[in-house]
């Protein structure tokens, strides 16, 4: 036995049988006593569900809009001076264009990893978006939302409506001629409000458009206002779902008494960790190969020129579309004018989309008259009027979201763009009329189906050595056994025994 | 052996053995599998040492975020495989504590509201109003300056544009646009002289001037003066949500606006007739001056531009 050892196994009983980790916990619980709350936190068991990703996705294309957003703001000025480029980028080279276009085309090409950054930042947008409508989505489906999780669900109507105005926002800071064209709209939205809307849009603006203080309210708003409010949301999302629990889908063992499924530590923080690099690993390929917002070839904006087949990101396709579809029909009386052609798809329609996410829970239990708490989750299948209503829902939202490119529609398949209106106004308007009735029988259908949900084996038929046929069920899947097993508490190390004594029953030993 | 033994801590686990089927791994062959992940893993530390050297030398934006995303993606799968292959595979249970507390709880926080803060309001209304009242004071007054300094009032402003009687109409580059300029069937931007590289002049004062032809032309009541020789001038903003009318398509003898595929009918006061337009193109009103310059006769007779409240 060398020196070094002893003195290795004396500083760590001086240390305590826990060595830095013990002392450091020490020294915390001594002043926050988080010990106990602590411990049950480690234990907090994650039901595993591929659905329940969903919200991690987003959650973590969060993080990589914060962390990429500190990136781009170190080098971004929100300004509508007016200067001359005279960067990396040839073809713009002499042309006047705002700071705020010359900044971002800089940021671009002569900032060290400038250009996969923004990339990054622009498609971390685009997935945060898709992931919260999926897990929203998911959270409909299997009612999710009831009693006692209402609240997480109002929280999350208001993350995503927060994240679509901020998605716009940073989709207008480049100032290119695209997202120009956008806020040129959004002015025109705000001004169609009626008895207010001029003083609301020349407040947001500081005046008649363009103006110059609208890039710095928007930036101010797009990195601060807006992600902070989205922050502390974010927030208190989780801390409700740890203090709520998690659903879980119904399954051996589960009931609505308990959870089933991975401890907290350290095997569901292996995995959320992991899950959250590939989220980050897979948005920096897509800002590597997959090429967005080109700003440099759209060029800096001009309210008197215009781009062809102009499209809002994604999550503004809806509005968009709606606004196409929608009819010309300005009211006009006593000296005033009501733009309904702008009001009603641009402001009471995603008004009334919002209000009826909402107010889901409360119309539900309206309906169902149902007040207990449900920690189980529902099939889909096994609530066919609910599955079928946010079906319908969706199907009309994706003919808005498809009636977005009607002119790309009508150059494609060479046909006029009065019959792709036409097509898509009747659409929008029968398509949740033809998928509620279709979503309801195949759900109830599947409801009805014995053993829904479930994997069945094979019938295994055998000849006897008499010749006679015998039918048996054939062994259940491989990995169905696996979560056959009992769920069990997690493992608590609560007792130590000094070492030197033989391991009871029930007592194991660990190298430390 | 003893020596070693001194290093051990024993501890109990409620029950679990050391081989229960809960705490062992999922994978068959955990050997096999934790080279594979150690692989995958080393896989992932070669990237990200990569995307360093990338960074370092700096290489093309693809090859860093090839190297980064790679990278990180490889170490996210190793990691997932650890978690999901070689720890303890559960499944593992806690019981849900109730949230609800008890009936007396909820009785002595609803009293402490109630009749502590109850008695005290009750008591000393005047106060409770003052300070109230006060607040709520505070509040509007603290909303009626901020809102108000953030933007000037409307006014007239969008009723007018920078056209004025006499204004000469210059293209983009500043210059005066003459009788012979334009062959019949072609179009320029124009904009009233002095304003065509200001921000107002591009978004507000905007014109389309259009040569027509003067067969087919429908000449609108009360502006028969207003397009002389065929030039005729229409607002360039949309009157649906102010996109400029970009497009001319000069078969059709209209203009598009690209943003929502409304379209007017240059030959017929920019009436529309296709799309969510709801009104025509202002006309502004023009005429030839002496040295053959375009000219305005006046502004618009009408706020250019979507549709607004106080717009009649």
């Amino acid at each position: 036995m060398s020196n070094a050892v002893v003195t290795k196994r004396s500083k760590k009983q001086a240390l305590g049988r826990y060595g830095r980790v013990g002392k450091a916990l020490d020294e915390l619980d001594d002043r926050l006593g988080v010990a106990k709350g602590g411990r049950s936190f480690l234990d907090k068991i994650f039901p595993d569900h591929w659905s329940f990703m969903l919200g991690e996705i987003a959650l973590y294309s969060f993080v990589v809009l914060l962390a990429t957003g500190v990136f781009l703001s170190l080098y971004y000025i929100p300004s509508s001076a007016i200067v001359t480029y005279h960067g990396s980028y040839l073809p713009l080279d002499g042309q006047s264009m705002t700071e705020a276009y010359a900044s971002t085309v800089n940021l671009s090409f002569a900032v060290r990893a400038g250009l996969l950054m923004r990339q990054m930042h622009h498609w971390a947008a685009d997935i945060f978006i898709g992931a919260m409508v999926v897990h929203m989505a998911r959270v409909f489906f299997t009612g999710a939302f009831r009693k006692p999780r209402e609240l997480n669900w109002t929280i999350g109507v208001t993350l995503l409506t927060l994240a679509i105005v901020n998605g716009f926002l940073g989709y207008s800071l480049p100032d290119d001629l695209v997202s120009g064209t956008g806020i040129r709209i959004a002015y025109s939205i705000i001004l169609s409000v009626p008895l207010v809307g001029t003083y609301l849009a020349f407040f947001v603006f500081g005046g008649n458009f363009p103006g110059t203080a609208v890039l710095p309210r928007f930036f101010i708003l797009h990195v601060l206002v807006v992600p902070g409010i989205m922050l502390a949301l974010v927030s208190a999302h989780m801390i409700l779902l740890v203090r709520q629990k998690h659903t879980q889908f119904p399954g051996e063992g589960r009931t609505e008494d308990n959870v089933v499924g991975t401890p907290m530590f350290p095997v569901f923080m292996a995995k959320t960790t992991g899950f959250m690099l590939i989220v980050t690993g897979v948005t920096a390929l897509l800002g590597a190969f997959a090429q967005i917002n080109p700003i440099w070839q759209f060029g800096p904006y001009d309210a008197s020129r215009i781009s062809y087949a102009v499209q809002p990101d994604w999550y503004m396709a809806f509005l968009d579309g709606a606004l196409r579809i929608f009819p010309a029909w300005s009211f006009h009386s006593f000296g005033h004018t009501i733009p309904l052609e702008v009001t009603i798809p641009a402001v009471i329609f995603p008004g009334l989309v919002f209000g009826l996410a909402y107010a889901w829970p409360a119309l539900e239990r309206m309906v169902t008259k149902d007040v207990a708490p449900h920690n189980l989750l529902d099939r889909p299948s096994s609530r066919p009027k609910r599955t079928a209503a946010g079906v319908a829902v969706l199907a009309a939202i994706s003919m808005l979201f498809i009636a977005s490119s009607t002119d790309v529609i009508a150059n494609f398949f060479h046909i006029s763009l009065n019959t792709v209106l036409w097509a898509m106004r009747v659409l929008v308007l029968v398509s949740p009329f033809i998928a509620y009735p279709i979503a309801y029988k195949i759900a109830s259908e599947m409801h009805a189906t014995r053993g829904s949900g479930k994997r069945k084996t094979a019938n295994v038929v055998t000849r006897t050595d008499e010749g006679e046929y015998v039918a048996t069920a054939a062994p259940a899947y491989a990995d169905d056994v696996a979560h056959d097993l009992a769920p069990t508490p997690v493992p608590q190390y609560i007792e130590a025994v000094e070492a030197d004594e033989e391991p009871d029953d029930g007592v194991r030993t660990i190298d430390r | 052996m003893s020596e070693r033994r001194e290093h051990r801590t024993a501890v109990s686990l409620n029950g679990l053995r050391e081989d229960d089927p809960h705490l062992q791994p999922a994978a068959r062959n955990p050997q096999l599998v934790e080279r594979v992940i150690a692989l995958t893993l080393l896989v992932g530390v070669v990237l990200i040492i990569g995307f360093g050297a990338a960074y370092w030398v700096n290489a093309a934006p693809w090859t860093l975020g090839a190297t980064m995303g790679g990278g990180l993606f490889f170490l996210g799968v190793g990691l997932i495989a650890w978690a999901k292959y070689l720890m303890a595979r559960g499944p593992f249970v806690e019981e849900r504590h109730v949230l609800a507390t008890s009936q007396e709880d909820r009785d002595a926080f609803a009293a402490a509201i109630v009749e502590r803060g109850g008695g005290v309001v009750k008591r000393r209304r005047v106060l409770g109003g003052l300070v109230g009242g006060g607040l709520g004071a505070f509040g509007v007054v603290a909303l009626f300056p901020l809102l108000r300094s953030l933007g000037p009032l409307p006014k007239g402003t969008l009723f007018h544009t920078d056209w004025r009687a006499g204004s000469f109409a210059v293209d983009i580059t500043g210059r005066r646009i003459h009788v012979s300029d334009l062959a019949v069937g072609s179009i320029v931007t124009v904009f009233p002289e002095g304003t065509q590289n200001t921000d107002r002049g591009q978004a507000v004062d905007q014109t389309v001037l259009i040569r027509l032809s003067n067969e087919n032309f429908t000449t609108q009541k009360g502006r028969e003066s207003w397009g002389p020789m065929g030039y005729i001038a229409y607002s360039k903003l949309c009157t649906h949500l102010g996109c400029p009318v970009g497009l001319y398509e000069q078969q059709l003898q209209l203009l598009v606006c690209p943003c929502h595929q409304s379209m007017f009918n240059v030959n017929n006061g920019a009436i529309p007739n296709f799309g969510p337009a709801p009104r025509p193109l202002p006309q502004l009103p023009l005429y030839i001056d002496a040295a053959g310059y375009i000219r305005s006769q006046s502004d618009y007779h009408e706020p250019v531009g979507p549709g607004f409240w106080e717009r009649s």
